[in-house]
């Protein structure tokens, strides 16, 4: 409710969203030293001068990181140049030499964009180079930083290659801002440049929030929120700030600048003004390193060897399906990788559009994401094929498909052991001839164009044979009766 | 025998040993040091070792390296393993690196033996050496006087006879500065010529490692021994060696001399270093070169730039020292009061003027006026030289403006501190190599220096010249 | 160039920098800086429009070390230079405010 006692729309408004993602490269070593890249080592163990920020100790950089960073550069339309290292200077424990190398006014990838399953393009700003920080434990207080006695500083972390990822603010709403992490985790982890465990912290997600009245082309004041660690932590704050933001403009209110600390326990975003004033990073180009200049040869040849990418798996997808690319029957499966069997299906003569159908609604229900339980390709299309024709039921066929994803085996067997067998034509037909002549009342009505009563003659086929009709074919048989009567 | 190249090859001889050597120098350390203070850390257990060790390869018939039994003398930001390093600052005292700068492994693979670490400015910032927290060093040649900084204790140390090589760090002219007021040979080498892997950084883009020795021939030997790419530093140059003592012996026949104008007679140099200059030229000429005035009109605003470049790289490389990780640490309620507390108490007040100063100069809004246009000035000051080099092999100037300076005589300004650099920093700020060759005195009888400016990679044909201004100043019986 | 330094740009940087001045070093500072400031405001008269920056003396590109690991140093050595260890970890007082 605004102070005026009127109901506040959220659709009055426009939910503004752009994301900062940071994306940990899978190199072997870190990005300026040959200390090792790993998660999980004992603390303070992949450690060496340079890293430490040793007095003396200097920067030389990992030639595997820049491939990486070529790569992600071109997986989404970036244009690759010519870039310089820059030193963010400011003082936190995790940052051992007291300044960040990144780059600042001139970064390797710009002007990019990423294709949603959707089909929306969301523009890239930039994707940058930059070292990633120490890790610090919050003893005491709960672990919250805010009310910690002490901290403990780990730098395992220290030094290793980051690709940051900053877009337009293009995205409209929680859900928007959701898929376009989850495409861009794909992307990224297709082109191997990645794992992309958020839960590991090897992707990580910031944004910034806005909202502006709907019809307005105005940006709105943003505020940035930061320490959301999972997809769903992400969809909560967005939409959470965005109504935050609504109900205090809508009340007179004003949107201070400002980062947000996003508290999952609470479910809200806090303040974080502390008695910092705001960051001046006084970057200056980094003098212990030089110019960093790919050329066209190395951008190309990256280019040319990046595998192939969720956006054109769904086009292949779609095309063999003859469906749309931004169907969502398409995102699930190629989300869910199991579009391979797409591609198989099509090989083996079986139909595209029903093993997309029965993937995408059946299979997708039964498998969690990375859900060990592979499916067997070539039962599936089996099954898809037996379907397709006419030796089992849709019904039949999506019970068998249960059974497959859940324990394997062979179609044909499983059907026969759940004693599933398709009615021969002409029993059908017999069927079908004596429901038929059991409801005549209905049957006039049905013939005379009321097509409601479909429903009514599918039940009762559907109970006389105990479910082991063909109902398409059944659906047919009536209509064609009743083409023949017409006539 | 003071000569490097006599000792090393004496020794490798098996004609001396090492032991005997180290031994000489320390008894001389034992009875001067204290008058001069040019060490933080006499390392004289380790040098007896390593003497042993040098000495036991000859006897195995294994050669120790172009420098073997060589005393050699580190300033003390240079990284030595196991040994403390403290960049002469309280921030600092007591650290031990875990690790050897690339020049210390160069050397150690050379058979030089370490007698000690050497005292300066701290963290590099200064001209007399009276900015360390530990103490000043004394010029031996006047206990009352400044060695020049801030290399000044390596300057002393090889003027002394503790060492008969030392290194030192060259960002503004504080290898040849010292060399200059010291009366001993320094040079500061092409930028990139020497890794600066293990050297605790001041300005990235102006610091060079270099040598003193007491006669260029050594501190030729010196720089081959220490210069060439190391992976290490990404700034190295891909050359495998400074080639110094490449054209040693040639002479000077037919060179062209240009003598900076600018440097020559400028407000600010003393006339009796004009005067020596003047003489030098002179004596190149009667050796055969073509000696003439020559204008390098933008190292007039050198000192300005140096003074916006200098300190805001030093902000940014000074910034680690917080107490987290090493060094000193100051209790705090927080980590930021940690933080002020520790680099109030550690750092001394030029080192505090120049993080300030370099601050400002980098902050928000202040970027392009102060350290953006620096940083063209540079360009300006490249582009003059390269015409200069044009027609000519190597420029000449005085090393420093003024002999050595009583201690107190200018710490209560800063700005007239600064000025003790106005001949260096042009070589810094362009990347080219320098060499300061004693060449007479004052007429208070104390060491002046004669600069010799090269462009980059020109090594050869700058130790080259100075050969012969150095055989030209023992013949004139002025320089020692 | 021509702004004056002023006290409180000094106590400014000063924090910057996480240095804590008396109000007699602030003031000294401040006088200091300042005349360092005007000598070198003869390069802000310079017009050099035009003229590129200089970050480097030498335009090196292209400096890459490859994707093998090298030793690491050994931890113990590496803490017993901290001033704080705790749990094979740097202790450290709170922090207050969270990384930008």
């Amino acid at each position: 409710m605004s102070q005026s006692g009127q109901t506040v729309q959220s659709s009055d408004w426009e939910t503004v969203v752009g994301l900062e993602v940071h994306c940990e490269l899978r190199t072997k070593t870190k990005l300026f030293c040959g200390c090792r890249n790993a998660f999980g080592d004992e603390p303070n163990t992949n450690v060496c001068p340079v890293c430490l920020g040793l007095p003396g100790s200097l920067p030389v950089l990992n030639e595997q990181a820049v491939e990486y960073a070529l790569r992600i550069g071109a997986a989404l339309h970036c244009r690759s140049q010519r870039s310089l290292f820059h030193r963010k200077n400011y003082f936190y424990p995790d940052m051992p030499k007291d300044y960040q190398i990144s780059q600042y006014d001139v970064p390797i990838n710009i002007d990019g964009w990423l294709e949603l399953p959707s089909g929306k393009r969301i523009g890239i700003v930039r994707a940058h180079m930059e070292e990633d920080t120490g890790k610090t434990t919050h003893i005491g207080g709960g672990g919250r930083i805010h009310q910690a006695g002490h901290s403990l500083v780990d730098y395992n972390r220290a030094g290793v290659p980051l690709v940051e990822i900053v877009s337009e603010p293009d995205m409209r709403s929680a859900d928007e801002a959701r898929e376009y992490v989850e495409e861009l985790r794909a992307v990224l982890v297709a082109a191997g440049v990645t794992d992309g465990k958020m839960e590991e912290g090897s992707l990580r997600v910031d944004c910034n929030v806005s909202v502006r009245p709907q019809g307005s082309t105005d940006l709105g004041t943003r505020c940035e929120i930061k320490n959301m660690n999972s997809l769903r932590s992400l969809a909560r704050a967005v939409a959470y700030e965005a109504e935050r933001q609504i109900e205090l403009i809508s009340n007179g209110g004003r949107v201070d600048q400002e980062t947000r600390h996003w508290d999952e326990a609470d479910a809200r975003t806090h303040s974080m003004r502390s008695k910092e004033e705001a960051f001046d990073y006084r970057y200056f180009p980094e003098p212990d390193l030089v110019v960093l200049d790919p050329g066209p040869e190395w951008v190309a040849a990256v280019a040319a060897s990046l595998p192939i990418l969720p956006a054109e798996r769904r086009a292949r997808v779609a095309g063999a399906a003859g469906v749309p690319a931004s169907s969502e029957a398409v995102a699930t499966v190629v989300r869910l990788e199991l579009d391979g069997i797409i591609g198989a299906a099509v090989m083996a003569n079986a139909d595209a559009a029903l093993a997309l159908r029965r993937l995408a609604n059946e299979v997708a229900g039964e498998l969690a994401e990375g859900d060990k339980r592979a499916l067997d390709a070539d039962a599936f299309i089996g099954l898809v094929l037996m379907e397709q024709q006419g030796e089992l039921t849709s019904a039949q066929a999506r019970t068998v498909l249960k059974v497959l994803v859940a324990e394997g085996g062979d179609p044909k067997a499983i059907a026969a052991r759940l004693g599933f067998e398709v009615m021969a034509a002409s029993a059908l037909a017999e069927v079908v001839d004596q429901v038929i002549a059991a409801n005549q009342r209905e049957w006039a009505r049905y013939a005379g164009g009321d097509d409601k009563l479909a429903g009514f003659f599918i039940g009762k086929i559907k109970a006389a044979t105990g479910g082991n009709a063909d109902l398409r074919a059944a659906t047919q048989l009536l209509q064609q009766y009743r083409a023949a009567q017409e006539a | 025998m003071t000569s490097v190249v006599e000792i090393a090859a004496a020794v490798r001889r098996g004609e001396l040993s090492a032991a005997a050597i180290i031994e000489q120098h320390l008894a001389r350390i034992d009875k001067d040091e204290v008058d001069i203070h040019a060490f933080n850390l006499v390392m004289a257990d380790h040098a007896r070792a390593r003497a042993a060790e040098v000495d036991g390869m000859v006897a195995r018939g294994e050669d120790p390296g172009a420098l073997a039994g060589v005393p050699v003398a580190l300033k003390d930001l240079i990284c030595t393993r196991g040994t403390p390093t403290t960049c002469s600052s309280r921030i600092l005292e007591g650290w031990v690196p875990p690790y050897d700068a690339t020049v210390v492994s160069r050397l150690t693979a050379a058979g030089a033996v370490f007698v000690g670490k050497t005292n300066m400015d701290e963290f590099a910032m200064g001209s007399s050496t009276e900015n360390s927290a530990f103490g000043p060093t004394r010029n031996p040649r006047d206990l009352s006087r400044v060695p020049g900084g801030s290399s000044g204790g390596s300057a002393a140390a090889v003027a002394a006879g503790f060492a008969a090589i030392a290194l030192g760090s060259d960002t503004g002219g504080s290898i040849r500065q010292p060399a200059a007021l010291c009366g001993v040979v320094g040079v500061k080498p092409t930028y990139g010529m020497v890794s600066r892997y293990g050297l605790v950084a001041f300005a990235s883009s102006l610091d060079q490692i270099g040598p003193f020795a007491t006669s260029v021939a050594d501190a030729a030997l010196a720089l081959d021994t220490i210069s060439g790419h190391d992976e290490a530093d990404s700034t190295s140059i891909p050359t495998d060696s400074a080639r110094a003592r490449e054209n040693l012996g040639r002479g000077v026949d037919g060179l062209r001399v240009g003598v900076i104008a600018e440097l020559a007679g400028a407000e600010g140099i003393a006339p009796d270093v004009a005067a020596r200059i003047r003489e030098a030229a002179e004596a190149l000429s009667a050796a055969g070169a073509k000696v003439e005035e020559t204008s390098v009109p933008a190292v007039r605003y050198g000192l300005s730039a140096y003074y916006m470049i200098a300190p805001a790289e030093a902000s940014s490389n000074l910034a680690r020292y917080d107490g987290v990780r090493y060094g000193l640490r100051k209790p705090g309620a927080d980590i930021t009061e940690m933080y002020m507390a520790t680099r109030s108490a550690g750092f001394g007040p030029e080192v505090k003027r120049r993080i300030m100063l370099g601050t400002y100069v980098l902050s928000a809004g202040y970027y392009d006026a102060y350290y953006g246009k620096s940083q063209r000035v540079r360009t300006l000051i490249i582009r003059d030289f390269e015409e200069a080099y044009r027609s000519f092999d190597v420029l000449l100037s005085p090393t420093a403006p003024t002999t050595a300076f009583e201690l107190g005589a200018k710490t209560s300004d800063p700005l007239t501190m600064y000025l003790s650099d106005i001949c260096t920093i042009p070589s810094n700020l362009a990347g080219h190599p320098a060499i300061s060759v004693p060449f007479g005195t004052g007429d208070d009888g104390l060491p002046v220096g004669a600069q010799v400016l090269a462009p980059a990679a020109g090594e050869p044909v700058m130790f080259q010249v100075a050969e012969v201004l150095e055989a030209a100043a023992a013949a004139k019986g002025g320089g020692r | 160039m021509a702004q004056p330094l002023s006290k409180d740009d000094v106590a400014h940087v000063a924090r910057l920098a996480r240095l804590s001045l008396s109000s007699e070093e602030l003031e000294r500072y401040t006088t200091q800086l300042a005349s360092v400031l005007e000598h070198a405001a003869d390069i802000g008269a310079l017009d050099i429009e035009g003229v590129p920056p200089t970050a480097h003396p030498f335009p090196l590109t292209n400096v890459f070390r490859q994707d093998v690991p090298r030793p690491c140093l050994d931890r113990d050595e590496v803490l017993s230079q901290a001033p704080e260890v705790e749990d094979d970890r740097f202790r450290i007082p709170r922090i207050l405010g969270e990384a930008p």
